[in-house]
């Protein structure tokens, strides 16, 4: 098992998160595919870690549970304001959301 | 090793692609716990086993559960839209590939990277672990608490139900104007 299969899986991840974030028009489900471009960055770090010559320094593991709380109050926030946006347009669709466009 | 590792990679890139491309949203939300889990595998897998277990706790039990509440408070799967996609998708399309394109390239072009396999070196434990965070990161980690309940206050004001005035106030009373017409 070598670190570069790690990283191609992370990547894809990466990728299909930034694919979602891109073509789907439910706000929700942008906020899904961020959520998944931070596990895929969360994954590398824990990778980086592991394969590192020291693992017991122990940076790469803090580094992710410190991650994984923001992404837990930017999830919880998001979705708030998701919620928020639903009340005043009755629509999560993102392209009914342009009051601010030029 | 490899056989594990195939299975579990398998199995949360094809949730993931599932999570971003069904038309339901629970759908979607259910893939979402799936690749949550996958990715919590994987950490078990590397030898982060506290990480991967703080992975179910807050992903699975929490960020997976808000996203389901969300879809329902907005009822969102109940509108039939035409089509889930952006106007813009083919271009989102693009971009996420030549995104992945440039990333493997520059991974498989790395030197640090290449050849480089599993270190035999014994890992740290939950006590290391639990000790360093307690006496070397305790600044963060109380920066991480104080941000947790400013972010989940926020949340809970922001999504809080605006109250309407019931009755209008006559002129020249000491109440507070209504704040939130």
């Amino acid at each position: 098992m070598q670190l570069h299969h790690y990283l191609i899986f992370s990547a894809l991840l990466f990728a299909v998160g930034l694919a979602g974030a891109l073509t789907r028009r439910n706000g929700i489900l942008v906020l899904v595919g961020i959520e998944l471009m931070l596990n895929a960055a969360n994954l590398n770090f824990i990778a980086f870690w592991r394969f590192s010559a020291d693992p017991q320094a122990m940076q790469g593991i803090l580094f992710v549970l410190f991650s994984i709380a923001i992404a837990a109050a930017e999830a919880a926030v998001g979705l708030a304001l998701i919620i928020s946006i639903y009340r005043h347009y009755k629509t999560t669709n993102l392209e009914e959301m342009n009051s601010l466009q030029g | 090793m490899q056989i594990p590792f195939a299975i579990i990679a398998a199995l949360t890139i094809v949730a993931g692609i599932a999570a971003m491309s069904l038309r339901k949203l629970v759908h979607c939300a259910l893939c979402l716990a799936l690749v949550f889990a996958g990715l919590a595998a994987m950490y078990l897998q590397l030898g982060a086993q506290f990480v991967g277990f703080a992975q179910i706790l807050v992903y699975i039990g929490a960020v997976a559960i808000l996203v389901v509440f969300a879809i329902l408070l907005t009822n969102s799967s109940s509108s039939l839209l035409p089509t889930v996609r952006s106007r813009s998708w083919v271009f989102g399309l693009v971009v996420a590939v030549l995104v992945f394109a440039t990333l493997v390239k520059v991974i498989l072009a790395s030197s640090t990277v290449a050849g480089r396999s599993l270190p035999e070196n014994p890992l740290p434990t939950v006590k290391d672990l639990g000790t360093q965070m307690m006496t070397y990161y305790i600044l963060p980690l109380e920066v991480m608490g104080l941000l947790l309940t400013a972010a989940t206050i926020g949340a809970v004001i922001i999504a809080m139900q605006e109250k309407k005035p019931v009755e209008p106030l006559k002129p020249g009373s000491a109440g507070a104007p209504p704040t939130h017409p």
